[in-house]
């Protein structure tokens, strides 16, 4: 699965309660939810994103709560991939069950700047910057069978268990 | 078996052998959600068309981030998901009433040695009785609801050892603080965090929930405390029940290990917008205040609200001070010991209504400009309410001394 698109490039700690603030968390539907990505921090976010882009962010991206309307709101906003030097635990299982890729690229801060056009191997991690390759981390094993699968039911539909190999 | 207390539980759990790093299938013993988690929950299995639940006895549903509804919406989700528990016949079902999720699991359902996984990030808390506890989104916990299992990472085992006795003013929440002034937020991602007490006593139950309750702000898999004496007295006294101890191999491996020595803290805040943003109450102690809470599932227990009296008694708070026990077991205790009267005098406004403010919810949301010293979990950017609202994350008694100052206060500086 390869992905293109420009970046929007954030810093260190992103944190749920800025990619949605508590106060819409009492609904679930994804239009709605764009439309406040990211509020606190970038209130353009959700016209920026539109076009479809490519979030570069810092250490532990998603930190905080389990709100699963992070991820439905980042990726109806636009947001078609996520690199970041480190997620979240359950913002990146969020992510994986709503059909939102991420890649884990140390240094990602670093090496991307915003408004670059990159290109994203979703499985091997490769993500091109202009003629610069970087080697990150892709989504592998058991989360890579749910991302395609469509999410954590999806699968289980077609399982009716969760198996236990992956990686 | 030379195991961790992570590897032993997951073991157990996923019925062979693990290591760090091993991606396994995992029973769990608990799953649990509450209103603001729980719609989404059941929208999830509606929507697959799974109205399955694996066993009714392992599920628990508490109201808390919208107890008592603020508004209509709130108010809905709240008659929805009753309709479910009904529907599904669910007997651990606590409403608006009883409190807050993560401190009814400690004080009616988690045992030492469990897998429980909830639709809430603050599940870490269990982690007090040393259970493995994590928060996860609605869809994994409503597969987990369906199927009674999940899916994981093994994580890496890092050992935190806590010696010696804690100051007067001092407790759990300085020993979170300490931990992530010192490794910083992302320090312990894919870790989890086995603490051992070396005096248990020392660090009694309320003070361990607090750490596990901000073992995910550490971003850790899960922060444990090692069972001992402490723990099967604590669920003796709250539940009347024995209990047999998991505990690891004395001669475990760890990636690594960190001790803290409990006497040598001191009282501690995180400074806005980051909870690794830490510093000592005293070298922000010039900082005007607006409102104190003292309250949530980090610091909303017996002895949060017995640190806060001792200090309100007699005096006059100074800023708007709302305080609200993290359950109505913490609310009644507070209420015979005579805290609850002792903040009352004080001016403190003491209510009920579990989650509340933590969140920006209801009960005393920020405005802009605001200083707020919480002894809640999280001071992210609006957070609280506001986005020009700035946190301040303190134990209870920094924050019951700020409430009788106005300004950010030392309890050892009062006069
Ligand atoms: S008190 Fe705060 S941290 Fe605890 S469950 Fe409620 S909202 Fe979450």
């Amino acid at each position: 699965m390869i992905i293109e698109g420009p970046v929007l490039k954030y810093g260190d700690k992103i944190d749920t309660d800025i990619i949605i603030p508590a106060r819409h968390l009492k609904y679930t539907d994804p239009n709605y939810l764009a439309q406040h990505a990211m509020e606190p921090l970038d209130p353009e976010f959700y016209k920026k994103a539109s076009k479809g882009v490519v979030v570069v962010a810092g250490k532990v991206f998603g930190m905080g709560s389990s709100r699963e309307q992070a991820a439905i709101a980042l990726k109806a906003a636009g947001v078609r991939v996520i690199v970041a030097e480190s997620f979240a635990r359950i913002f990146y299982r969020n992510c994986i069950n709503n059909g939102l890729p991420l890649i884990t690229l140390p240094y990602a801060t670093k090496e991307i700047k915003e408004g670059d056009v990159v290109k994203v191997n979703v499985e091997t991690g490769e993500v091109r910057v202009g003629n610069k390759v970087l080697n990150g981390k892709g989504i592998t094993g058991m989360a890579l069978d749910i991302l395609k699968a469509g999410g954590i039911m999806e699968y289980l539909k077609r399982v009716s268990q969760v198996p236990t190999q992956g990686g | 078996m030379t195991g961790t207390l992570t590897e032993k539980i997951l073991s157990r759990a996923s019925g062979r052998s693990v290591s760090p790093g091993d991606v396994i299938e995992a029973n769990v013993d608990i799953v649990a959600f509450h209103d603001l988690t729980g719609y989404h929950v059941i929208e999830v299995m509606e929507k697959a068309n799974m109205m399955k639940i694996f066993d009714k006895s392992k599920i628990v549903v508490a109201f808390d981030h919208l107890a008592p509804p603020p508004d209509v919406r709130s108010a809905e989700i709240q008659v929805n998901i009753r309709k479910f528990v009904r529907e599904m016949r669910l007997p651990n079902f606590h409403d608006v009433n009883v409190g807050i999720l993560h401190e009814l699991l400690i004080e009616k359902y988690a045992l030492p040695g469990q897998v429980i996984v909830a639709a809430d990030s603050h599940t870490t808390t269990s982690g007090a009785l040393g259970a493995f506890a994590q928060g996860m989104g609605a869809s994994d916990v409503a597969a987990a609801v369906i199927t009674g299992k999940t899916w994981m990472v093994v994580p890496q085992p890092f050992k935190v050892e806590l010696t010696g006795t804690p100051g007067k003013w001092v407790n759990g929440k300085d020993v979170a603080l300490k931990l992530l002034g010192d490794f910083k937020a992302d320090y312990f991602n894919g870790m989890s965090i086995e603490v051992h007490v070396r005096n248990p006593k020392a660090f009694p139950t309320d003070y361990r929930a607090t750490v596990s309750n901000m073992g995910i702000e550490m971003n850790a898999d899960a922060l444990m405390f090692v069972p001992d004496q402490e723990t099967k007295d604590y669920i003796k006294t709250m539940r009347g029940k024995e209990v047999e101890l998991l505990t690891p191999d004395p001669k475990a491996s760890y990636q690594d290990e960190y001790t803290i020595e409990l006497e040598k803290l001191e009282p501690l805040v995180a400074a806005p917008y980051s909870v690794d943003n830490v510093k000592t109450a005293r070298e922000v102690s010039n900082v005007e205040v607006d409102q104190v809470y003292i309250g949530s599932c980090t610091n909303g227990r017996l002895s949060d609200f017995q640190m806060a009296a001792e200090i309100l008694k007699g005096r006059t708070v100074k800023t708007r001070c709302i305080a609200i026990p993290s359950s109505y077991e913490m609310f009644k205790q507070a209420m015979e010991k005579g805290y609850i009267e002792t903040l009352v005098n004080a001016g403190c406004v003491v209510t009920y209504g579990t989650c509340g403010p933590c969140l920006g919810g209801h009960f005393g949301v920020a405005g802009p400009g605001e200083v707020i010293v919480s002894t809640s979990s999280r001071n992210f950017r609006g957070r609280m309410g506001s986005n020009e609202a700035k946190v301040y994350l303190s134990g209870p008694s920094v924050a019951a001394a700020t409430a009788a100052t106005g300004r950010i206060t030392d309890p050892r500086d009062l006069q």
